[in-house]
């Protein structure tokens, strides 16, 4: 498995091969039984330092990525902004050069500036794991979101999957378009207007701006987040409105597939862009996804740390 | 006479000369131009082969001094303009304090006077502090030397301030540059609004947000009658406005940088914040309307607004770094590799973009021609001198550029400004 991986880095799915993304997801399905025995842990990365550079809050992703790393036995250390030599004026060149005098493995960064993870990959011996770039992309959200549907639905080849809401800033609406197009789905997009970004359609996805349409044949949707700060910028009138037009309640749920499967890459906030019936409906995989997230990253710490780590699964 | 070139390809629009001929100069100026000239000179420059211009004018740079010298002085910039065979320039106000006053305007002259190679022009700010709301002195600043007026690096966004400024200075026959573009539609976008925004998850800036200002900068040019310049145009929607106004008789001009004649937003792909620049790099479609506009005369200029920045400022994440690009060195290397070795454009276009149009513009006179009592500002390029665009190519204090190591197939060889040579084999000697 190991030799088909050849890349330092995971910076985006935009840049991987279908196979290479069957790869992570064939791996993370071998690492998934470890975090369901008593000691949920094994050797692979003995020795191996992992630094988690979280320059924007996270809780969900950074303590994935956190456990991942610790079940393979690897050694991490965090690092978030407020702690961080930032505040202090130090550029994220000289942080990183910093990082890099200590001899670190792996870099795992979520900062809020689009290509930020490239940025450091570029300078860096270490490997980089983009954990979230601006509204660039999160390969490992959309790599567990791709996981979750193979499992639930045993395919993702012609499975049509609605990514919902804010599209313009999403960086898990990109990852996730480039993911399930070259494993084959069929994408929609739908959302206001205002938060579609310029010339998506070109990236073979069908946009629509009708949810009800959008639901109607989808086998998943992933509903993304909505940031209430938004409408102050006028992207949308209000959060009433927002609810009203492109929440997901059980009410449209009732135009769509009876086993739609329901997807969101978290937090969420609970009766604006879902509704709490339906984040705790069975149609729900939110948690799923959460679970499946830490199989994938430990899948995608292994495979970038190389061939000196050793697979003792079994 | 002092110096004689000769056997040069003159190519002059401003006498619609073109031929291998001979070009005299003395006490400064001009004082032959044709084939055979027999009278003896002090000095004679063998020009066999290379073409023979009016000396260069980039009519849109950043100098930084006063203020910010640690990307560029005077001097440094003079230098990086005597390398790509400019003999003047005209330097934007954007200084700190900006030069919106007659003293900095004169601070700028006596600096160039102190190590003098080149002439330079100061442009004035429209608005003190550059910060659109009072209209400067401007009969005083054109007094103490300034050729222009501009917020350049902002809009003037108020309406009703640069209807007045434009009737203020046309009475002065003080022409205005403006920096066409909205800034609230602009936001924080960081480059051009397009598909690469969007998979690069780059915030966009939209082409309307300059085609917009040019469309109301145009409307009070035509209601005042007053000479306006748009600066550094970027996009086909703009364009198309300033080919409509000047089919109307509007007294508008236009100038694009060699950047968005040879760039693409495609070239973004690799987040290089060298190509972080205002207005941003546009679509293949507005590189392609750029060209058949400077081309056919709807931009009368190319100039290079080059402004320098420290690498420091510009080694980060791109959404954190300046805008800007240097440019003074490398726009002849630039524009003969792609628009004159491929038959796009001819000297004769190149002459009248980057000297006869900028010099008439900016009401230069003696430049922009050679023409016998022309100023002895002359530009000698090798159409086939083999040039790379190395570190070491660059005179500029800041090497912030995205043709670093381009290869380009002709370049400036030999500068002469008021008869005095400045640039001899590609080398500064002033």
């Amino acid at each position: 498995m190991k030799e088909l991986w050849k890349r330092k880095d995971l910076l985006g799915l935009q840049e991987l091969s279908s196979e290479e993304i069957q790869l992570i997801l064939d791996t993370a399905d071998s690492f998934k039984e470890i975090s369901l025995r008593a000691i949920k842990k094994v050797p692979a990365l003995r020795g191996k330092t992992i630094v988690n550079l979280f320059l924007e809050p996270s809780t969900r992703t950074r303590t994935s990525f956190e456990l991942a790393a610790k079940r393979l036995s690897a050694d991490t250390v965090n690092i978030s902004a407020s702690a961080s030599s930032f505040t202090k004026g130090e550029t994220l060149k000289d942080t990183a050069r910093n990082l890099q005098a200590l001899k670190i493995d792996i870099l795992i960064m979520r900062h809020s500036a689009a290509g930020s993870a490239r940025f450091l990959a570029d300078i860096l011996d270490a490997s980089v794991i983009n954990a979230g770039d601006g509204a660039h992309e999160h390969p490992t959200q959309a790599l567990l979101d791709l996981f979750t549907l193979k499992q639930k639905k045993g395919k993702i080849k012609n499975l049509n999957v609605t990514i919902i809401g804010d599209i313009l800033h999403s960086r898990v609406a990109r990852s996730n378009i480039w993911g399930l197009t070259k494993l084959g789905a069929n994408v929609t997009v739908a959302g206001p207007a205002t938060l579609m970004p310029v010339g998506i359609e070109r990236l073979g996805v069908t946009v629509c701006t009708d949810v009800n349409k959008a639901i109607k044949q989808a086998d998943a949707i992933n509903i993304l987040r909505i940031q209430m700060e938004r409408q102050k910028t006028n992207l949308f009138p209000s959060i009433r409105e927002y609810r009203d037009l492109y929440g997901i309640d059980l009410e449209k749920l009732k135009n769509a597939s009876k086993d739609i499967l329901v997807m969101h890459p978290g937090p969420i906030n609970r009766d604006v862009e879902i509704s709490s019936e339906v984040a705790d409906s069975s149609y729900s995989v939110i948690l799923d996804q959460v679970t499946n997230g830490l199989a994938v990253r430990m899948a995608v710490l292994y495979l970038v740390a190389g061939s000196a780590a050793v697979l003792e699964v079994n | 006479m002092d110096i004689l070139i000769k056997g040069g390809r003159i190519v002059d629009p401003s006498q619609d000369f073109d031929c291998i001929a001979d070009l005299g100069i003395n006490m400064g100026k001009i004082v032959a131009c044709g084939s055979g000239i027999k009278e003896k000179a002090n000095k004679v420059v063998d020009a066999t082969g290379l073409i023979v211009v009016p000396g260069l004018i980039d009519m849109h740079v950043h100098f930084r001094e006063p203020g910010m010298e640690e990307k560029e002085t005077i001097y440094t910039g003079m230098r990086a303009a005597a390398k790509g065979g400019f003999s003047s320039v005209a330097t934007m106000p954007n200084t700190k304090p900006a030069t919106d006053n007659e003293g900095i305007v004169k601070y700028i002259l006596t600096k160039t006077a102190e190590k003098p190679l080149i002439n330079v022009f100061p442009v004035a700010a429209a608005t003190l502090a550059r910060d659109g709301k009072q209209m400067t002195e401007i009969g005083e600043l054109k007094k103490a030397g300034a050729v222009a007026l501009s917020d350049d690096g902002d809009c003037i966004t108020n309406s009703a301030l640069l209807r007045r400024i434009l009737e203020y200075a046309g009475s002065l026959d003080m022409p205005v540059l403006e920096h066409c573009e909205d800034p609230v539609l602009s936001g924080q976008g960081v480059m051009n609004e397009s598909i690469m925004s969007t998979i690069l998850g780059l915030k966009g800036i939209p082409a309307a947000s300059e085609v917009v200002m040019v469309a109301r900068d145009l409307t009070l040019c035509k209601m005042t009658g007053s000479r306006l310049h748009i600066q550094h145009v970027s996009s086909a929607g703009s364009v198309e406005l300033i080919r409509w106004a000047k089919s109307k008789g509007v007294p508008v001009t236009a100038e694009t940088a060699p950047h968005y004649l040879v760039l693409t937003d495609d070239d973004l792909h690799s987040y290089s914040t060298m190509l972080k620049v205002k207005p941003p790099i546009g679509s293949k479609h507005d590189r392609e309307e750029l060209i058949k506009a400077v081309k056919d005369g709807t931009i009368d200029a190319i100039a290079s607004d080059h402004a320098p920045h420290l690498h420091a400022e510009k080694d980060v994440e791109f959404d954190y770094a300046p805008f800007g690009m240097i440019g003074l060195e490398s726009s002849i290397p630039l524009i003969m590799e792609t628009l004159i070795n491929p038959g796009i454009l001819d000297f004769k276009d190149l002459v009248r973009l980057m000297s006869l149009n900028p010099a008439n513009i900016l009401g230069l006179k003696g430049k922009g021609s050679l023409k016998r009592g022309a100023d002895g500002d002359v530009t000698l390029i090798d159409p086939e001198k083999e040039v790379v665009l190395t570190k070491d190519y660059f005179e500029s204090k800041s090497i912030n550029t995205p043709f670093l190591n381009w290869k380009c197939k002709g370049a400036p060889t030999s500068l002469f400004v008021s008869g005095k040579q400045i640039l001899k084999d590609e080398k500064i000697i002033g």
